[in-house]
């Protein structure tokens, strides 16, 4: 079933266009990878669909509601309670612990301090870090602050977690080891993933791919700036 | 590496028109630079062996009979038989890098772009599929390190010619005008 939708979403900044029109569709759980080359668009339209940006034109909905039109602050609730959202470098509060920085979304959702850390705790231990629950991300590695960043993207049991090239800063088998983990978590907990990434073998990880080019979803799937037809150039 | 398919790169080699054992090996080992040179003996066993299936025929000799002055011809049935190869998808394994190469290599010689074009977008999504289903075996909750530690070498391979197929989409339109100036 249909969870997630754009319909024709156009969005620019200032004169450059990033996004010219893109239509598509993430059933429930699904995983889905979004790749394409640097300046694609990859980014605009994660920020789209999640409610962080607002398309220029066309439509998002997510559960069949139209949520670009809703107010800046439904749409901030929508990614706090519904949503999770993760980006390269894990964007980690600096002044607070591994814990305190899982139990974030938690507590701005209104659950108590007690059970906000039990789940803090509890989602630390799923991504290997839990030693690192006292300590602040200056002291962590790259590593650690990327399971950390994703623990908190998952701590609200999300419907729908958009990530950005997660593992990006990453090496090969860290980062596989926080893709591994994060989508079988997704999986057991049935949660639909987007993820953009400009890797063949990441997006490997998913159920199916999307290819933008210039703004636009590839159906060729290739990404690339040739002519599909007509012989040489 | 697993070996490139000398017999069909011969047929390839001959689809511009007739040629003398000695200038196949020549335009061989010019055109697959990274591949072994090919041996005189080995040239023309090959040609032996497609003469005999009826894919080359001897296109007339000089006065001096003997093996190393007949030209040979692609036969009807020869461009059939490269067709087919050149349409053919690789299994995607580790290890087919040197036969891909080869394939668009012919597919550029003997054909136009669109065809070298459409061969590399099927070899992609073969590849593709295959490192999808890699990834799932890496994924299973049941893999032991010995699974992944595999799964993990085929990926790697498989990666690199990805990448490959993809950088090459976007320069086969160039070195197509570089190969038929
Ligand atoms: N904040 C911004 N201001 C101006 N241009 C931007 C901004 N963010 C992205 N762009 C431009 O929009 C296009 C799409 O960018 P982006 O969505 O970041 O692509 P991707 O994530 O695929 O690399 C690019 O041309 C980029 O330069
Ligand atoms: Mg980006």
């Amino acid at each position: 079933m249909t969870q997630l939708q754009a319909r024709g979403v156009v969005r620019a900044y200032g004169p450059t266009p990033a996004l010219r029109g893109v239509t598509l569709d993430v059933a429930e759980g699904e995983i889905v990878a979004v790749t394409g080359p640097s300046g694609c668009g990859k980014s605009t339209l994660l920020h789209c669909l999640s409610g962080i940006l607002r398309p220029d034109a066309g439509e998002v909905t997510w559960g069949g509601h139209r949520i670009d039109t809703w107010s800046e602050a439904a749409r901030s609730r929508l990614r706090r309670t519904e949503f999770g959202v993760l980006f390269q470098f894990g964007q980690l509060v600096a002044e607070l612990t591994a814990a305190e920085n899982v139990a974030l979304p938690l507590l701005l959702a209104g659950t108590g301090r007690r059970e906000a850390r039990t789940a803090a705790l509890t989602w630390l231990e799923r991504f290997g870090v839990i030693e690192v629950a006292d300590v602040r991300p200056g002291e962590m590695s790259g590593g650690q602050q990327q399971r950390c960043a994703t623990a908190r993207a998952l701590v609200t049991e999300p419907r729908v977690l958009f990530a950005d090239e997660p593992t990006g800063a990453l090496d090969t088998l860290t980062g596989e080891q926080v893709l591994t983990q994060l989508v079988r978590l997704a999986r057991e907990q049935r949660t639909t993933v987007v993820l953009v990434t400009h890797e063949p073998r990441i997006a490997a990880y998913a159920d199916r791919e999307i290819v933008l080019r210039d703004g636009l979803v590839d159906h060729t799937g290739l990404g690339l700036d040739v002519p599909l037809a007509g012989g040489a150039r | 590496m697993a070996a490139v398919s000398t017999p069909h790169v011969l047929l390839g080699l001959l689809a511009g028109g007739s040629r003398h054992g000695y200038e196949l090996k020549r335009a061989h080992d010019e055109r697959l630079p990274r591949a072994r040179p090919l041996a005189f003996g080995q040239v023309y066993a090959t040609l032996g062996r497609l003469e005999r299936d009826g894919l080359v025929a001897a296109a007339g000799q000089d006065r001096v009979a003997g093996p190393d002055r007949t030209a040979y011809a692609l036969t009807d049935q020869g461009r059939d038989t490269l067709d087919q190869w050149l349409t053919t998808v690789e299994p995607p394994m580790p290890y087919v890098a040197s036969t891909l190469f080869a394939k668009v290599v012919v597919a550029l010689l003997v054909a136009d772009v669109d065809r070298a074009r459409s061969y590399l977008i099927a070899q992609r999504a073969a590849h593709a599929a295959r490192l999808r289903e890699l990834t799932a075996v890496k994924a299973d909750t049941a893999a032991t390190l010995s699974d992944v530690v595999a799964a993990d070498f085929a990926i790697a391979h498989l990666d690199a010619d990805l990448r490959w197929l993809q950088t090459t989409l976007g320069r086969v339109a160039d070195w197509h005008r570089e190969v038929h100036p």
